[in-house]
């Protein structure tokens, strides 16, 4: 790795949709009023006893006739996120500037729109068993990994290079790292990165048989929590090399890390030496001391094992010294959206000079060493470290700031 | 950008193997694509390797070819996998599951399920703890994952292995994406090009249309359009010749990866 600390990035603009609300301004107000996204579940005909974020509204609205092809859940989520904060205006004003083949598109999601096969399988031909044709012909634009990233391309008219990274839950954190690379090595001028993922059948059931969903809205660091809650999010920013756009008091990317376990699919390393690799990386590329942090966004998602084994490494790193809180008690586990989600939070809590203080955290863990905030706090923040950590072991940590 | 090749792995029918499908690839052994590989994945630990999907078996095996060749040591290198569908196999499973009143889905298969299966396996077999990332572009999956590989390598100046692979879906899933024959192959590439078998010069470039290569054998054309990993058997054919040429991978319909190779055996 390069000793010299990477140039930063600006996030030129960015916007968010959760359980939450639309944009920025819904979120930003539900954190400072502590209202949480999640409900009893009452996804389609789910018969689970969990809380879900779910984003109001999905299902009231079908995609344009011109983006017929790939109409699902997911998508529907992506278009709503992109209509917010003036993403679409902002992405307008970059092809001026660069040109729409020099704007790349890194996208990250877990799900993609599997909802959609989950249907067609209910509608298997009962002599044949094939799928029906309205699935088997729009697969690629629904389901298929890159139709979120084909879907976003196709919104915004743009013609750079694309992909969509889907590393489950740490996806749309490592697409900063990506977009980052791509940035340096000059493939692109700019890039949109970001994370879109919906409920689906497949989360429910399958955090449900690993008994890993909570039956109460998720407690991250509690002493008594006892799993997460899943919830849906759609994010985006535009990135730009900060040397281009520079504005004084913008927010930017200053590092990343990206690290596997190497241990197992679904549980973290018990001593964490995988997060504690990609924290200590994001700080490297940053050019930072772990004393130079002031907020620490956790991964926090309120089951057992990720909740401690992510103390022990944030602890080894930076002792009590930065304020520590998960937001998910607000939005949900946003999966394959998590890490977009929790980019544009740290992203408002350092523009509004604000800490958000873990929500449904009744009694800090005795067993956690870091300083886990329970209030909110108003006081002006320069650097926040957010930590995305994943199936199959995957970890992104990203450093953002004031410039 | 310009890497250096250090090992490759190949497995298709009629090319199990890097040895051998270089030679079937270089025309001096027939290409006969009757028998459909059944990898071991020996890297695997056995638990692993039982529960695992075909998928994986696959990913895994060309990995630990391409590693093997390379002499490095895998915990010192990052991964990226690539692959259109990733773990189809399981999605059908899982769906089925999913599709009954019941709806009693297993824990393990769920798991499974995520695109990152296969890496994360990659992961525990070798306990590597550095980068891994997984990703698709439906057809150009292949180009998108060479591109972030080659990015990796110049940027962060560390070695990463490059593993491009896509199986059959099962029946009915197969209606949706039809893939007739599964395909996997690896690259191990490194920043220095010294010790390297080859080096690659990649240049990214903004080209409307669909031109693919010429300078390959039509008897593996079939393969090559069937299956989105199999976009990389001009990249391989050109290695197993040990000669030097210029191909062009599609992303997207406007982009276009320039992939110069040039053997350093000769």
């Amino acid at each position: 790795m390069s000793k010299r600390p990477m140039t930063p990035l600006t996030l030129s603009a960015y916007t968010l949709v959760t359980a939450n609300g639309r944009g920025i301004g819904a979120v930003y107000q539900a954190l400072r009023e502590r209202r949480s996204g999640l409900k009893p579940c009452d996804f389609e005909d789910a018969l689970l006893k969990t809380y879900i974020g779910r984003v109001a509204g999905l299902e009231d609205f079908s995609l344009g006739a011109d983006l017929e092809q790939f109409e699902c859940r997911n998508n529907r989520l992506a278009w709503l996120g992109l209509q917010q904060d003036g993403f679409m205006v902002a992405v307008a004003e970059a092809i001026q500037r660069y040109g729409a083949d020099r704007i790349a598109v890194v996208m990250g999601t877990s799900t993609s729109g599997i909802l959609e096969t989950e249907h067609a399988y209910r509608n298997r031909d009962p002599l044949t068993g094939s799928l029906p044709p309205w699935y088997t012909s729009r697969y690629r634009y629904t389901h298929n990994m890159f139709s979120l990233g084909h879907f976003v391309r196709a919104c915004v008219g743009l013609q750079g290079p694309a992909m969509v990274i889907s590393t489950a839950c740490s996806s749309s954190a490592k697409v900063f790292a990506t977009a980052a690379r791509f940035l340096q090595a000059g493939l692109c001028d700019a890039a949109i990165v970001g994370g879109v993922d919906s409920l689906c059948h497949t989360t429910l059931h399958g955090f449900s048989s690993l008994q890993l969903l909570s039956t109460s809205p998720c407690r991250p660091c509690d002493e008594d929590r006892d799993g997460l809650s899943l919830g849906e999010a759609a994010g985006y920013a535009l990135l730009e090399s900060s040397e281009r756009v520079g504005r004084k008091g913008a927010v930017a990317l200053l590092g990343y890390g990206e690290s596997s376990d190497g241990y197992h699919m679904s549980h973290p390393h018990p001593e964490g030496a995988g997060a504690i690799r990609a924290i200590r990386q994001s700080l490297d590329r940053a050019g930072l001391q772990p004393s130079d942090i002031d907020y620490i966004n956790l991964h926090g998602t309120a089951t057992r094992a990720n909740d401690l084994v992510e103390d022990k490494a944030v602890y080894s790193i930076f002792a009590d010294g930065p304020a520590c809180s998960s937001t998910k008690g607000w939005t949900g586990h946003a999966l394959g959206a998590a890490g977009i989600t929790e980019a544009v939070i740290a992203t408002l809590c350092l523009k509004q000079g604000f800490i958000p203080g873990t929500l449904n955290c009744e009694r800090v863990d005795p067993a956690l060493r870091s300083r886990i905030l329970r209030e909110n706090e108003d006081r002006p923040i320069r650097r926040v470290v957010s930590n995305i950590f994943g199936f199959g072991g995957n970890n992104c940590s990203l450093v953002l700031g004031v410039l | 950008m310009r890497v250096g090749i250090l090992g490759v792995g190949l497995l298709a029918a009629g090319l199990e193997g890097w040895p051998t499908g270089r030679e079937v690839l270089a025309g001096t052994r027939p290409f006969d694509p009757c028998r459909v590989p059944d990898p071991d994945a020996s890297l695997l630990p056995a638990n692993e390797r039982r529960r695992s999907s075909d998928c994986v078996r696959w990913a895994v095996q060309v990995a630990q070819e391409a590693m093997a060749q390379s002499g490095l040591d895998p915990h010192e290198v990052a991964t990226v996998f690539a692959s259109s569908g990733g773990e189809m196999e399981v999605l059908d499973k899982l769906c089925r599951a999913l599709a009954t009143t019941e709806r009693v889905v297993s824990p393990t298969l769920f798991h499974q399920s995520v695109h990152n299966t296969a890496a994360g396996y990659w992961g525990i077999a070798t306990s590597c703890q550095q980068s891994s990332t997984a990703l698709s572009c439906y057809d150009d999956s292949c180009a998108a994952g060479l591109l972030e590989a080659v990015t990796y390598a110049c940027v962060e100046e560390r070695p990463v292995l490059f593993v491009a692979y896509d199986l059959p879906a099962p029946a009915p899933l197969n209606g949706a994406r039809p893939i007739a024959s599964a395909f996997a192959a690896a690259l191990v590439l490194t920043p220095s090009v010294s010790q390297a078998l080859a080096i690659a010069d990649v240049t990214l470039t903004a080209a409307a249309g669909r031109d693919v290569s010429h300078a390959f054998s039509q008897e593996f054309e079939r393969l090559r359009l069937d299956n989105p990993a199999a976009r990389l058997l001009p990249v391989l054919q050109a290695l197993a010749m040990e000669r030097r040429a210029t191909i062009n991978l599609n992303l997207l319909d406007d982009q276009r990866l320039i992939v110069g190779v040039e053997s350093c055996r000769t």
